[in-house]
């Protein structure tokens, strides 16, 4: 390569690989004005003959907690390693943090904490060696001040007083603890956790995910995958849904739950009559079940609906639109197999 | 190789990334020297002399003839041992190099890369981010201390054996010459450098490997193979001109050092042969770990 002319600057600007200690040049191109921590165009990559990712457009806000949903296979944790510089995407590009990656991998990673597909340790160590030893491993981490920050992580996710102890004695939830506590030795921008809660136990569900608003708190971005959806409910703003590769929604949550087709629900005793109603004003899905008759309410207002049943002589004992479940939601986005529980 | 520290500010950011190079350096160590595997291996290493030295102490008798029904010829400095206990460390050194220590090298190099992938920590060290580059230089330099400490000691144990077996004193070289104990101990030194420089070599085709698979077995195995395979094709008379191209074939061209005068071509040929093995293979590792996908 030419050591040269501004001319040729251009044309090369955009060809840095992956290569190591490629610091980004402050150029236009690494600048990201619209505030995502998380910004993907096409992101795509291929496995021999399979499509893991299939050109997926991320756009995770600042400041918001990100559920990265999908079932197991279709490609979340694939994404993730692209986003952290593991894998080479072999399409689109990506940037972290509005750094462009995987070329400023090394400007860009040391402001992001990530858990990677469960917790991994080396087993004859304790888990402050542990975390003592990833410390070591960060260029931008001062010695003097690692002692502080690895009881500090520590604690923050409550396992100083186990800190002494081996990483092959910790209960998977500990390890999984500590694998956050890892990603917090130093402050963060933004944490990238993959599948956090696997594998525990309801408390430790609730510890990991109370960890996890704490994070949110203090004005870190966390985009969190999982499979679960209550998990997702539970935590998050935002979400995306994958499915076989592609990103099937993007959007707020309330976004996703407004997805949902309103139905309407009629409690009477005369259901066959009621149900004749909903057909005539042309309501689609219509099913009776005991005393209760549902449809798909469509574009019509329910009062207008119940007017009807009572002008027809329905008896009508009880109304409801119930909305449609979360769950139902992401069967309907990622087709039937969605399997819950992992 | 590039060790630019991205947060220091510019003035003295040099000698903060080598300060910071040498923690991880010395977390690596700390590491390597303290698992309990690799004490094993640094353990039986050390045994052999012990061995050998209690053997030909209390066999002296009957270590006239060498085996009657053996291959001929015993190894080197076997007969000097009895007379002078700093030949043990020479005679532990050409035993140990024939398999002993290639496998105890083949172990600790193979599972490098292949380790820390298999363990799942490699993806933590990389999104630290530790840096391909970074990561795999201080893994090489690991290798290189763990095979010059192995040859360290095995010469260090064998001659505190010796000394307390044997009588020592004025050390006769092969090419007939005495020279001062002093002197001996110091072409021993030499010795076990350009042995630990020939097993730093096949450290390098062990991390290359490694580079290659998330199975340290797969990985020690193919460079045991690799070894073995070498020392045999290089017992094969009918194709010696391939000889000087394999990589094991100068590793007992130390005894060049116990001559006087010493015999420079054939000891820098041989560290030639180690010099060049390590870049070729350091390069296939590098453009295999800076490319790589890390999916374990």
């Amino acid at each position: 390569m030419s050591l040269g002319t501004g001319q040729d600057e251009v044309s090369f600007g955009r060809a840095a690989g992956h290569g190591e200690g490629t610091a980004p040049k402050p150029s236009s191109l690494n600048v990201d004005a619209s505030g995502l921590a998380i910004a993907t165009i096409g992101l795509a990559k291929r496995f021999r003959n399979q499509m893991a990712v299939d050109g997926i457009d991320l756009a995770v806000p600042r400041g918001t907690v990100y559920g990265f949903l999908g079932p197991n296979g279709s490609g979340k944790t694939t994404t993730i390693r692209m986003l952290l510089g593991l894998i080479q995407p072999t399409g689109g590009s990506q940037r972290l943090l509005g750094v462009s990656m995987p070329a400023g991998a090394n400007a860009v990673l040391p402001r992001v904490g990530s858990l990677v597909e469960g917790p991994a340790f080396y087993p004859q160590l304790s888990g402050r060696d542990n975390l003592a030893r990833l410390d070591a491993a960060d260029r931008a981490a001062s010695p003097r001040t690692a002692a502080a920050r690895i009881d500090a992580a520590l604690d923050r996710v409550g396992l100083l007083a186990a800190a002494g102890k081996h990483y092959r004695a910790y209960s998977l939830g500990m390890k999984q603890r500590l694998a956050i506590a890892a990603g917090l030795l130093q402050p963060r921008e933004l944490m990238i956790l993959d599948e956090p809660t696997n594998g525990l136990d309801p408390q430790g569900t609730r510890e990991v995910r109370s960890l996890i608003r704490q994070i949110a708190a203090d004005g870190t971005t966390v985009f969190v995958s999982s499979h679960l959806l209550a998990e997702v409910d539970q935590i998050c703003s935002h979400v995306g849904v994958m499915r076989a590769g592609e990103l099937v929604f993007q959007g707020t949550l309330e976004e996703l739950r407004g997805r949902g087709a309103a139905r309407i629900l009629v409690r009477t005793g005369e259901t066959t009559l009621a149900a004749r109603v909903l057909d005539r004003l042309g309501l689609t899905d219509v099913h009776v079940d005991g005393r209760e008759v549902t449809a798909q309410l469509g574009e019509l207002a329910p009062e207008a609906v119940c007017a009807e049943l009572v002008h027809a002589g329905v008896p009508v004992a009880g109304l409801d639109t119930p909305r449609a479940s979360l769950e139902d939601l992401f069967v309907e986005l990622t087709g039937e197999g969605f399997d819950v529980n992992g | 190789m590039s060790t630019a520290d991205v947060a220091a500010p510019a003035a003295g950011g040099q000698l903060v990334a080598v300060a910071r190079w040498l923690r991880l350096l010395r977390s690596e160590l700390r590491l390597t020297f303290g698992r309990r595997r690799n004490l094993v291996l640094l353990a039986v290493l050390a045994a052999v002399p012990v061995l050998l030295g209690l053997v030909l102490r209390f066999s002296s008798g009957a270590s006239n003839g060498g085996g009657g029904g053996g291959n001929g010829s015993p190894p080197a400095f076997l007969s000097q041992v009895t007379g002078n206990g700093v030949f043990l460390a020479f005679l532990t050194l050409v035993v140990e190099s024939t398999l002993i220590l290639p496998l105890v090298v083949a172990v600790v190099t193979g599972d490098s890369i292949a380790g820390e992938a298999n363990r799942g920590t490699l993806r933590y060290l990389l999104t630290v981010p530790a840096g391909r580059t970074r990561l795999l230089g201080i893994k090489f330099t690991a290798n290189v201390a763990f095979c010059a400490g192995a040859c360290v000691l095995v010469s260090a144990v064998a001659v505190a054996v010796g000394a307390i077996l044997f009588p020592v004193g004025p050390v006769t070289l092969l090419s007939g010459n005495t020279v001062s104990l002093g002197e001996g101990m110091l072409r021993l030194l030499f010795v076990t450098l350009y042995l630990a420089a020939a097993m730093a070599a096949l450290g390098a085709i062990g991390l290359a490997i490694s580079t290659f698979t998330e199975h340290p077995i797969g990985a020690i195995a193919a460079v045991l193979v690799i070894a073995v395979a070498s020392e045999v094709a290089d017992s094969v008379s009918q194709i010696d001109v391939i000889h000087p191209y394999l990589p094991t074939h100068w590793w007992l061209s130390f005894d060049a050092l116990l001559r006087v005068p010493i015999a420079w071509p054939e000891l820098g040929h041989g560290l030639l042969s180690f010099a060049l093995y390590a870049v070729i293979f350091c390069s296939i590792a590098w453009a295999r770990f800076t490319t790589a996908d890390v999916t374990s």
